[in-house]
Formats: structure tokens, C-alpha cells, sequence
């Protein structure tokens, strides 16, 4: 990647957020208009993304963290500011690379089942787009005030999302995201204070950021604070009460986007802000975060196992496979990191998936009970492939995103701890378990006569799907391009094993 | 002319020409409205001779922007003043044009009003000009006394002459705490001019240490007063309550910023050699002044006590800059005081045109307000989440300047309470916002606009909150020169 790609960096940021501006002039009435708008909107951020994922060079000069590095000051030299002080700075590494192209992977079918909403479809585009700002912006800026400035720019439109255009508890579970949410961020905000003040440059460049000198001291006594307000966001046990409540009640490209991209951000945040910024501390706490991911993983295997609502049970699902992320990220080796961010990119695939499934049948039968449900593959064929699909994807069938994710967060654990290792294969049993036993009920057996009045899902919802469908096998079955730039990225990060 | 040393002294009035033209277009502003009937003037005339004396003097302001001397050793005239001068008179040319039809039927003598306004601002940026004591004083109290008749002024609202009763009545004992206390700054330092009491004081004071205490115990609550900043706060919710609303705006705009811009003044001027003495009551007037206004706004069900209690919140934040006292806090602090009165003037812009629309002032009032004035529950949107320091506003941004520089002076702790307490803040601004955009309007579901004025006023603040949140640079520019004004080299 040269530097001129930054410029497409750049634009992945700036189409989200012009076209929630250009959404704002065009009058709610203009169905046709919003609708074409967010189509070309989204397509566009999907060619950018996978633009920079494949321009992203794995196999050149690796004496830069980031590519396609390009930036403008913003302000220096005042106050606490000093030379570089605050820049517009964009830039990726094979991580954020992946994870950009997740995200415009994800927002074309979010955009797509969206375009059926009734009430407010232009107001619900604005904070949608708004919030896609956010999660792109984290992913490419390399610079720590406005890194920071978009990850509270992709929570903040979560609140009206879900309260507005929610279904079941949807104040409540707004309300507990929202505030958790924030409350993750008073610890994200105290180490980045105190980084910049520790290192003394008078800067927010990443890039000087990550290689100044830390006392040891400093980085085990921040490090903590980045993985417990990142951890939030990642639904990191047990801060992830509010992801349930929040999946259950998000309509549902809101659902989507937020397990299959922003909980992302979450992990992200730590990989960037934690591990790469303090090594010291990551190699210290890495232990600790293992227990927390193992932990996250049975817990919301078990919890899962006990749902019957289904976006409940995807709730519990994602704490279990964002807890395989942590542990990945515990295990401070190569390989085990390339699989936790290969889980990041596998299990967003297959979560907005199972979201938009989900959303489909909900918006006509209004009912999510498992036990309410059976014999559904009659009933709706082409929706039940596709929900079998993503189910064997998320129990790690061979051939599927999960499958090549799990198995080296399982390599990665079994050799920092075999034990871990041994309960993290346990727990894909049990996701088996819960998975298998819902399609069992669900879709097979006799057909429920409550339900003959149902259609099979919408021909966008139908092409939502099979995008992620095609991403997850693409993913699955040649896993490739992913590891090739995530790897290389992962090196650089000093005391990691191979 | 000279001083009674015989020293001479520096007679240039044009240095004062800004607070000249304030107090004689107040003059002019009574006269007209004494003689309006005679003269056959409507209302409409007030407002724009009090718009038009408040633009000359900013003007006058700017023109004096370069100046660097002092009038007979009372005033300053650096970029300190001007920063205030600039902003006091930016804020009175906004609340009145925003607010002129609430005065016109709402609140008794417009006329008295309007000149009160032009007075109290001249006093606000006289506090911020001061550098003697005496002089400084006398501006608190310019600005007070118009404040408690302007808070009195509310038409057929029992409410607004309990809580300018209530206002005179603490806010004299303020003043009279202020006033013990400088006596014995004065005491101890046995003059009342800034620069002459730094060195006085950046001498051996130890023998006179419990008067130096005690005095700065006072002025520490003089002024605690003045900003409302817990545990003497209690005036504030009832004063904002009952005055009309322009004033409730105007004492948590102006009124505010001018105790900060004399703390800042004493605090880094001639305080700063007992910073040891003083550091410690700031800093426990700061961490429950945060603490307490959050917890207490959570409860409020009345908007303009809603605002009362987070402007106080908002006081914890500030007084925080004063603990660490440097150039770079005292810049940070600048910052954050240009954003806040920004923001906090869009609100109540906001909060004014609804209440002309609905005459209604409870939070739950506001339902559904995203349906019959969707701009209106943007610009309040916008406004909350501002000051609650969300981003792409110029909350985060100037929330976020003032806590690094807080931390770069070492107090990581303080922030962290300050960043906990601004998270609370984010759960009541969120109920305001909960009711315009998630329940259905109560009464008349048909839509209205905003009348010209409002929409001009509340579309420029509610572009400078944007503008200024993803490009501060200006902000921060000017707020560091006015910064350095305070520490020279």
C-alpha cells in the first residue's frame, strides 16, 4: 500500500458520515431516494474495503507498523500539545485491514433488511451510518485522540437505535447497553490520559505512542484498565451483561452490525490499545485474560444451552465466542493471536447472519420462543439452509469460518496452557450441544400449524444472506489471505511467541 | 495623574472603552424605555439598542486585543480580559436575540432588564480585568446586584421573587465572606494590588499563616458561592427555578464564567505563592461538587433544575483545573469554559423557544417533541450529549483538553472522579432525550417552527457546537494565548 491509499482510508470514514449528512437533506418522504442512497453508500464502503484488504502488501517492507499511512495536523503546539500534538492520521495493519473489510462485509446486507423499516427508515439510516463512521474509523485512524473520539462515535447512536426501532425490552435494554457501554469508557479514557502524560511527547501518534519507552510499572498497572473498558465493548465476561439484553432488543441490522462488528472493536481496542501499546503489562495480564476468556466461553455455552429466545440465545452465544477471542489474546503467540482475530472476522460473519435470519422470521411471526417453532425447513426452506449453515459454521464444522478460527485458538491454547486448551474443545461440545438441539426442535419434526401462514423471507433478506454465506465459506475454505496479513502484523509486537 | 506614592499612572480610558459603551448604552436603554410612550417606540427597539451596544463594544474589544497595559493600576487590559470581554459580550448578543419574544411577554420592565443585562456584563469582564482587589470586588458586586433584580423580573411567577429573596439573601453573605476574606489578604499582605500581594506573599508569611488560612477559607466560600459549587450550592436550584428563563441562562453562563475568570486571576496570579494553603480546599470543593451535582441532577423532574444542577456538575470540572494550577490547566480550563457556555446557551435557546411555544418546563413535557418540532429536539439532542462530552460536539473535545491537563499537572485521581461523574451525566441528559424521541406527543401533535430569531440563533450556536467539536483548534488557540497572558515569562 502506498500513501495515496490513505486517501482511501480516509474515505471509508468520510462515505458514512457524508451520506448520513446527504440523508439529512433529502425529506423522509423519498422512500426511493434513502433506499438508493444507502445502496450505492454501502456498496461503495464494501468495494473500499476490500480495496485496502487486498492493496494491504504482506510480503514487502515491514519497517512500518502501518500502511497507507497518511496524515493532517489538527493542532500543535498549544496547551498540552506539543510537535504532532493532535492529527488526522489514518493507517492500517494486516488487523485492521481484516477487520475493515468485516465491517463492509457486514453493512451491505444490514443495509439491504433495513430498507423494509416503516417508521423513521431516514432517521434510522442517519445514527446506522453515523455509527458504521464509528466502527471504520476505529479500525483505520492511527491517531489516539480521534481512535478514541470514533469509538464513542460508534456507541453513541446505539442508544436511539435500539430504543426507537427495538422490539421487547427495548428501553431497558438500551438504557443498560448505553450506560455500560460509557462506564467502559471511564477506564479507556484514564489510560489514555495517563499514557499520554506517561510518555511525554505531547502527542496522540500511535505510531510514537507504541514505540516509546513504558516503565514496566506503568504499562501492568494501565493495562488492566484498557481490557476492562475495551472488555465491555468485546462482551468480555463479566462485563458482558448488556450484550444479551442489548442483541435481544436491537432491531435487526442494529443486531448485526453491533455482534458482528462493534463487539469487534471491543477486542480490537485491546489488541491495539492494550497489547500493542503496553506489551510489558499484556505479558503480564495475559494469564488473567485467558481465565476471563475461558470462562466467558463455558459460561455463555451454558447460559445458551438454557435460552429459548433465540436472538437470547445468539446473545449468550457471541459472550461464549468473544470469550474463545480473549482466550486467543491470552495466549500471547502467534498463532493463538492470528486465530483470535480470525474469530473476530468468523464470528461476525456468521452472528450478523444468524441476526438477519432472525430478523426475518420475527418481523412475521413476532415470536422468538424455540419450543413455539417446529418443523420449519418445510415451511421455509431456503431460510432454514441458510440457518443451518450459519448454526454448523458456528459450531466449527470443517469447511466454515469458525472451524479455521477455533482451531488455532485451540493450537494457540494447548500450548500455552493444555489445560485451557482441553476446556476450550469442551466448550465447542457444548455449542454443538445448544446448537444441534435448536435445529433438532425448530426445524425438523412435525410442521406447527400455528405457523403455515408464514413466507419464506424477503428476496434482500435472501441476498443478505447468501453474502455472508459466501463470506464465511470463502473464509472457511481458503483462510489464506487472512492469516498472510494478520500474522506479519502480530510480529511486530514485542515478547510475542511463535 | 498619580498614585498616592506619587508613581505616575496610566489614565487611558480608551483601555475601559468596551465597559463605557455597555454602561452608557444601559443608560440609553432605561431612557428609552422611560420615555417610549413620548417617543413612540415599541419593544422591538430595546432589544436591538442593547444588541447593537453589546456588538460595538465587542468590537471595541477586539480593536483592543493588542493592547498589554493596565488602566491606573485597577485594569488589566491583556489577552486574559479580552478572551472574556469577547465571550461575555457574544453571550449577552445570543441570549437576547434568542430570547427577546420571553422578554417581551414574560418577564416585567424589559427595559430595566435589558440595562441590568448591559451592567452585570460590564462587571463580568471588569472581574476578569481586575488587578486589585478593591476594583475586583466592586465588579463581583456590579454583577450580583443586577443579577438579583434581573432574577426578580419574572412576570406573574411567585416562584421568581422567593428565589431572588432567596439569591440577595446568600448571595450577600457570600460578599460578605468574600470581603472578610480579602481584609485579610490585605492583611497579611498589606496591599490590594495583585502584583504587590505575590510578593508579599512569595515572602516569609509563616508568622501570619493562620490569617493567610483563614482568609483564603473565605474567599474559597466567598466565591464557592458565586460559582455555586458544593457545599454552597444551595441557592442555585431555586434562584434557576424561579428566575425567567434568559437569566437562568445568563447566571449559568456569564454569571459562572466570571468567578472562574477571577479564580483564575487570584489563583494564578497573587495566590499562587500559597498554593500549598489553597490546593487541598479546591480540590475537596471540586471532587464533591462533581460527585454531589451528578448525583442529585439524576432526581430533578424540572428542566431548568435539571440544567441547574449539571451546570453546577459542570463547576466540579472546572474548579478541578484550578488544583493543579499551571498555564496549561489555566488553558485547558479556558477551553473547556468556551465550550461549556456554547453548549449550554444552545440548550437554553432551545428550552426558551419551547417554553414559548408549550409555557411547560418539566422534563416530561417534552415527549414526542421529535415529532412536532423535529429541528428544536436536534438542537437539544445535540446540546445534551455535548455536555455530556460526546463526540463529533465540542463537549468531547474541550472535556477532553481540560482532563489531560489535569493529568499532565498530576492529579490522574481527580479525573478519574471526573470522568465517572461525567458518565452519570450521560444517564439524566438522556432521560430529556428519551422523552423527545421515544414517547408520543401529550397534547396538540401538529407541527410548528421556530420564529426567525430562533432558528438564526439556535442554527449558529448549534453550528459552533459541531464546528468546534471536530475543529477546536481556534478554541484552544485562543484560550492558550489568554492563558499565557496569565503567566508571564
Amino acid at each position: 500500500m502506498t500513501s495515496n491509499d490513505g486517501y482511501v482510508l480516509l474515505a471509508l470514514m468520510l462515505v458514512p458520515l457524508g451520506t448520513a449528512g446527504l440523508l439529512m437533506l433529502i425529506p423522509s418522504k423519498e422512500r426511493a431516494a434513502i433506499v438508493g442512497l444507502t445502496a450505492l453508500s454501502s456498496l461503495s464502503m464494501f468495494v473500499m474495503a476490500l480495496y485496502v484488504f487486498c492493496r494491504y502488501s504482506f510480503s514487502g517492507d515491514s519497517d512500518s507498523m502501518f500502511q497507507g499511512t497518511l496524515a493532517w495536523t489538527w493542532m500543535e503546539n498549544v496547551g498540552v500539545l506539543g510537535d504532532k500534538g493532535i492529527q488526522l492520521k489514518v493507517g492500517v495493519d494486516g488487523i485492521g485491514a481484516s477487520l475493515a473489510l468485516l465491517t463492509g462485509i457486514v453493512t451491505v446486507p444490514a443495509t439491504w433488511v433495513s430498507w423494509k423499516i416503516q417508521n423513521g427508515l431516514k432517521d434510522f439510516f442517519i445514527l446506522l451510518y453515523i455509527l458504521v463512521a464509528g466502527v471504520f474509523g476505529v479500525f483505520v485512524l492511527t491517531d489516539l485522540f480521534f481512535w478514541f473520539l470514533f469509538y464513542e462515535v460508534a456507541l453513541l447512536p446505539m442508544y436511539l437505535l435500539i430504543a426507537v426501532w427495538g422490539s421487547t425490552r427495548k428501553e431497558y435494554g438500551a438504557m443498560k447497553l448505553m450506560m455500560m457501554l460509557m462506564a467502559g469508557s471511564i477506564f479507556i479514557f484514564t489510560a489514555i490520559f495517563a499514557l499520554f502524560t506517561h510518555v511525554g511527547a505531547g502527542t496522540f501518534d500511535m505510531e510514537v505512542l507504541i514505540d516509546a519507552q513504558k516503565t514496566e510499572g506503568f504499562q501492568k498497572t494501565f493495562f488492566p484498565l484498557v481490557a476492562i473498558g475495551c472488555g465491555v465493548l468485546g462482551a468480555m465476561f463479566p462485563l458482558h451483561s448488556w450484550s444479551p439484553d442489548g442483541h435481544a432488543s436491537a432491531p435487526t441490522a442494529v443486531s448485526m452490525l453491533h455482534a458482528g462488528v462493534l463487539m469487534k472493536v471491543g477486542a480490537f481496542g485491546v489488541l491495539r490499545l492494550g497489547f500493542q501499546m503496553m506489551p510489558d503489562g499484556g505479558a503480564y495480564w495475559a494469564p488473567a485474560l485467558i481465565v476471563v476468556g475461558i470462562v466467558a466461553a463455558m459460561y455463555g455455552a451454558i447460559s445458551a444451552l438454557k435460552q429459548t429466545d433465540m436472538k437470547l440465545m445468539m446473545g449468550f452465544s457471541s459472550v461464549s465466542h468473544m470469550g474463545y477471542v480473549f482466550i486467543g489474546l491470552g495466549t500471547f503467540n502467534s498463532i493463538g493471536w492470528t486465530g483470535a482475530v480470525l474469530q473476530m472476522t468468523a464470528h461476525g460473519l456468521m452472528t450478523a447472519l444468524f441476526f438477519l435470519l432472525i430478523g426475518g422470521m420475527y418481523d412475521q411471526s413476532h415470536n422468538r420462543e424455540i419450543p413455539n417453532f417446529s418443523g420449519m425447513a418445510k415451511q421455509m426452506p431456503i431460510w432454514s439452509v441458510f440457518f443451518i449453515l450459519a448454526s454448523l459454521a458456528s459450531l466449527g464444522l470443517p469447511g466454515m469460518s469458525g472451524f479455521i478460527a477455533e482451531v488455532h485458538i485451540f493450537i494457540g491454547a494447548f500450548r500455552a496452557y493444555p489445560v485451557v486448551g482441553g476446556l476450550a474443545v469442551l466448550t465447542a461440545a457444548i455449542t454443538a450441544t445448544y446448537l444441534l438441539r435448536m435445529l433438532a426442535q425448530a426445524f425438523f419434526g412435525e410442521m406447527n400449524e400455528r405457523w403455515t401462514g408464514l413466507h419464506e423471507i424477503t428476496v434482500m433478506e435472501r441476498a443478505g444472506a447468501t453474502v455472508l454465506a459466501a463470506a464465511i465459506l470463502t473464509l472457511g475454505l481458503w483462510p489464506t489471505p487472512w492469516i498472510d496479513r494478520i500474522t506479519p502484523s502480530i510480529i511486530h509486537i514485542p515478547g510475542v511467541t511463535l | 495623574m498619580t498614585d498616592i506614592m506619587g508613581n505616575g499612572l496610566n489614565m487611558q480610558y480608551s483601555l475601559l472603552l468596551p465597559e463605557i459603551l455597555l454602561g452608557l448604552t444601559a443608560f440609553l436603554v432605561v431612557f428609552a424605555d422611560l420615555f417610549s410612550a413620548e417617543l413612540k417606540i415599541g419593544y422591538r427597539l430595546l432589544p436591538l439598542l442593547t444588541v447593537a451596544g453589546l456588538v460595538a463594544a465587542l468590537a471595541a474589544s477586539l480593536i483592543l486585543a493588542d493592547q498589554n497595559s493596565d488602566f491606573a493600576m485597577l485594569v488589566t487590559v491583556d489577552a486574559f480580559t479580552t478572551f472574556f470581554r469577547v465571550l461575555f459580550c457574544a453571550v449577552a448578543i445570543a441570549l437576547i436575540i434568542g430570547s427577546h419574544e420571553y422578554i417581551e411577554s414574560h418577564v416585567n420592565h424589559p427595559g430595566e432588564f435589558f440595562a441590568l443585562l448591559l451592567l452585570s456584563t460590564a462587571g463580568a469582564s471588569f472581574m476578569a480585568g481586575a488587578r486589585d482587589l478593591l476594583t475586583a470586588y466592586l465588579a463581583v458586586e456590579v454583577l450580583s446586584f443586577s443579577l438579583y433584580i434581573a432574577v426578580s423580573l419574572g412576570r406573574n411567577d411567585p416562584r421568581s421573587g422567593e428565589a431572588a429573596l432567596k439569591y440577595v439573601l446568600l448571595g450577600g453573605v457570600a460578599s460578605a465572606f468574600l470581603l472578610y476574606g480579602l481584609s485579610f489578604i490585605y492583611g497579611v499582605a498589606g496591599s490590594t494590588q495583585y502584583a504587590t500581594i505575590a510578593e508579599a506573599l512569595g515572602g516569609d508569611v509563616s508568622a501570619v499563616r493562620g490569617e493567610l488560612v483563614l482568609g483564603l477559607v473565605l474567599i474559597v466560600a466567598g466565591l464557592g458561592f458565586k460559582a455555586s459549587a458544593v457545599p454552597f450550592h444551595m441557592w442555585t436550584p431555586d434562584a434557576y427555578e424561579g428566575a425567567p428563563i434568559p437569566v437562568t441562562a445568563y447566571l449559568s453562563a456569564t454569571s459562572k464564567a466570571a468567578t472562574f475568570a477571577l479564580l483564575l486571576r487570584w489563583f494564578a496570579g497573587p495566590l499562587l505563592p500559597a498554593i500549598n494553603e489553597w490546593q487541598w480546599m479546591i480540590a475537596v470543593l471540586a471532587t464533591a461538587t462533581m460527585v454531589l451535582g451528578n448525583l442529585v441532577a439524576l432526581q430533578q423532574r424540572n428542566i431548568k433544575r435539571l440544567l441547574a444542577y449539571s451546570s453546577i456538575a459542570q463547576v466540579g470540572f472546572m474548579l478541578m483545573a484550578l488544583v493543579g494550577m499551571s498555564q496549561i490547566t489555566a488553558g485547558g480550563l479556558l477551553v473547556h469554559l468556551g465550550g461549556y457556555l456554547i453548549t449550554n446557551l444552545t440548550v437554553f435557546i432551545a428550552v426558551i423557544h419551547f417554553y414559548n411555544r408549550t409555557g411547560k418546563e418539566q422534563i416530561s413535557d417534552f415527549k414526542g417533541l421529535a415529532q412536532t418540532n423535529p429541528y428544536l429536539a436536534l438542537v437539544m439532542t445535540a446540546g445534551l450529549f455535548s455536555l455530556a462530552g460526546m463526540p463529533l460536539l465540542v463537549g468531547f473535545f474541550t472535556k477532553f483538553i481540560l482532563f489531560q491537563s489535569v493529568v499532565e499537572a498530576d492529579f490522574l485521581w481527580l479525573v478519574v472522579v471526573a470522568v465517572v461523574a461525567s458518565t452519570i451525566s450521560l444517564f439524566y441528559y438522556l432521560q430529556v432525550i428519551k422523552q423527545m424521541y421515544l414517547y408520543q406527543p401529550d397534547g396538540d401533535p401538529a407541527r410548528w417552527r421556530l420564529t426567525p430569531t430562533g432558528y438564526l440563533t439556535t442554527g449558529v450556536l448549534l453550528a459552533a457546537v459541531v464546528v468546534l467539536g471536530v475543529w477546536g483548534t481556534p478554541l484552544y488557540e485562543v484560550a492558550d494565548h489568554a492563558a499565557a497572558a496569565l503567566f508571564p515569562a
